[in-house]
């Protein structure tokens, strides 16, 4: 089908176009044909996508690392960035199936103060870190904009590069972030899905899917640096959610162009009392999703996570991954103030900052600590 | 083959390079040792200026090298004078390769910000070489406001596709009364030596040596190719021919 685009169109609208069954029908039934046209296409459109994240596509996994590999050298030189989260808060008002965090788990709360905050801080700059992710659940009374704004405050003399995970926020709120220092923001659209969108998110802010889907505009037009996007893989067919992240990622270039884009790739983890994946994603399937994004788009940034296994992970940073986070805690408080307090979910590749640093120089890669200076 | 004069310096080599996209600092070092450049551009995106050691800096400390802080990830002419002042006082030199791409994809520079921050740096006392497309007017107003070179692309950055530009990289140096540098998608040697044939004053490379199998050879072979390109320039290259020169002159009847 045709896409109807128009500089005044919303993705909400475009996405509106598009039945789930239908698109997934569609990239099943893509052809060797299609892949190998595909993967010779320099210029790949959103059909040559879907022939790379179909089931056909599987028998060219090799060519596609190949090529994968090769543009991402091209792009990105022989370079990894490393960053690290930094759990701030699990107070959450939100209930979603998947989530540590969810507000009917029964969990101690902890919102990280000032002094806690700075501690963590220091842990982790002595570690070389220059670029932390603040992530926070939802709760706008003791998390609110204040407080993430504080936050960055406070990290600023010690950061070069701060990025947050938070509730979706209204323009000028990014707007008074971005002056305070502010360089990305990730917000994952969870699953494109609506109807499955609104079981797993019944309650809370959250479960307002349109709300979510304009974050990245309403960053967009804030003036942000670089917009995190991504679906959680397990809770529907992860084939769909790709093509749509793919087709978000298109809009969104074309509107906000001078915002740089990274896609993130989290499979659904457990975590205590958690939910199992509807539809799982193989690390095959993984491999072939991120080669996919790479022919799709040269620029686009690429993230895996410490959700992912060191074995995983050191493949994958020589096919497409241009970005990392180690040593990493998703609880608040995780590396010094409360190590034990209950974790978001669990971490697979548990080696420290050192060991993955050496490991990647050992790969032939160089580690990027610092890639922005603030100059507003 | 003669040196190159760009403000008070002398360059003997025309290879410009750069420091990124290396899988090491020291392969980075090696390398650009062994393409006898220079002048070296580091982005100070990359480099920590408040720290007592960098990792690409410390590389960089030999006598022949003279290094060349660019702006590169700021978004407008007052992110980029912003950048170069605070390099200017960290690094001690008033050298600046000025590159404003807002466009964080194919890091196309923006001709209106770039004009609006050389006029300002110029005044400031800055040596400024701004990263430019191969516009030739572009580059005539770059010289009238006082840069003392200009770099347009070959093609897009980190491409490796040479002289897509070609002939407006012509018009530029024919017109140029300031050293022309040609930036950006030479990726192999060939290029480079293409470019120092039609005139090019020098070239910078940085991808094609940083992410080759070898890059201390490909280091190597480009500083080959820029010196032999010069020297077919100097040496004056013959004319290509459409066809064979006639055996039967039309004008042999006026002698």
């Amino acid at each position: 089908m045709n896409t109807i685009l128009s500089p005044t169109i919303s993705f909400e609208e475009i996405l509106n176009q598009y039945n789930w069954q239908e698109v997934l029908d569609s990239i099943n039934s893509k052809t060797k044909i299609d892949v190998e046209q595909a993967l010779h296409n320099n210029k790949p459109n959103i059909e040559d996508f879907k022939a790379l994240i179909s089931p056909t596509a599987l028998e060219y996994l090799e060519p596609m690392a190949q090529k994968s590999h090769q543009l991402t050298r091209e792009r990105f030189g022989k370079t990894i960035q490393l960053f690290a989260p930094m759990y701030l808060s699990n107070e959450c008002q939100n209930i979603c199936t998947y989530c540590g965090f969810s507000m009917t788990n029964k969990i101690p709360r902890r919102t990280l103060k000032d002094d806690e905050i700075l501690k963590e801080a220091k842990f982790l700059s002595e570690k070389g870190y220059e670029h932390i992710l603040l992530v926070t659940g939802e709760a706008n009374k003791t998390v609110g904009v204040d407080y993430i704004e504080n936050a960055i405050k406070l990290l600023k003399p010690i950061f070069k590069n701060i990025s947050i995970e938070v509730q979706p926020l209204q323009q000028n709120d990014y707007k008074k972030l971005i002056k305070q220092g502010l360089y990305a923001v990730l917000v994952y659209q969870e699953t494109y899905h609506k109807e499955a969108y609104k079981t797993h998110h019944p309650k809370g802010k959250k479960s307002n899917f349109s709300f979510r889907l304009d974050t990245p505009d309403r960053l967009g037009k804030a003036g942000i640096h670089k917009i995190g996007l991504g679906a959680l893989f397990g809770l529907e067919d992860w084939k769909a959610e790709a093509f749509f992240t793919a087709m978000h990622l298109k809009y969104l270039q074309k509107q906000y162009w001078k915002t740089k884009y990274a896609i993130s790739f989290p499979r659904l983890r457990p975590f205590s009392g958690g939910l199992e994946p509807k539809v799982a994603m193989n690390d095959k399937e993984l491999v072939q999703l991120i080669c996919a994004y790479r022919l799709f788009d040269q620029d686009v940034e690429l993230s895996i996570s410490t959700r992912e296994s060191e074995l995983f992970r050191e493949k994958v940073a020589h096919l497409g991954i241009t970005s990392m986070s180690a040593e990493s805690k998703t609880n608040p408080g995780g590396y010094v103030v409360d190590p034990k307090s209950l974790e978001q979910f669990e971490i697979h590749d548990n080696r420290s900052t050192a060991s993955v640093s050496k490991r990647l120089q050992e790969l032939g890669l160089d580690v990027i600590w610092k890639d922005w200076d603030y100059f507003g | 083959m003669e040196a190159l004069q760009i403000a008070d310096k002398t360059f003997n080599s025309r290879l410009f390079t750069g420091t990124g996209k290396f899988s090491s600092p020291q392969i980075m070092e090696e390398s650009l040792l062994a393409s006898k450049s220079e002048l070296i551009t580091v982005a100070l995106k990359r480099v920590d200026i408040n720290k007592e050691q960098d990792a690409i800096l410390d590389r960089l400390k030999h006598p022949h090298i003279n290094l060349l802080p660019n702006t590169s990830g700021v978004r407008d002419a007052k992110e980029a004078v912003f950048a170069a002042q605070l390099s200017r006082e960290a690094l001690q030199t008033n050298w600046v390769k000025l590159e404003i791409h807002p466009d964080p994809r194919y890091l196309l520079p923006d001709p209106i910000e770039t004009l609006k921050a050389a006029e300002i740096l110029v005044k400031e006392g800055f040596i400024v070489m701004p990263y430019i497309h191969a516009d030739p007017v572009l580059c005539k107003r770059l010289e009238q406001v006082g840069v003392q070179c200009v770099m347009p692309l070959g093609a897009p950055i980190g491409t490796n596709k040479g002289l897509r530009t070609l002939d407006f990289l012509e018009i530029i140096i024919e017109q140029s009364n300031v050293p022309v540098i040609v930036d950006a998608g030479i990726g192999s040697p060939s290029h480079a030596a293409w470019a120092m044939e039609i005139g090019a004053s020098a070239v910078l490379v940085n991808t094609a040596i940083a992410i080759s199998k070898d890059p201390i050879t490909m280091g190597k072979a480009f500083d080959m190719a820029v010196k032999s390109g010069r020297m077919a320039y100097e040496a004056k290259l013959a004319q290509v021919q459409k066809q064979a020169i006639a055996s039967s002159p039309l004008t042999d009847f006026l002698s």
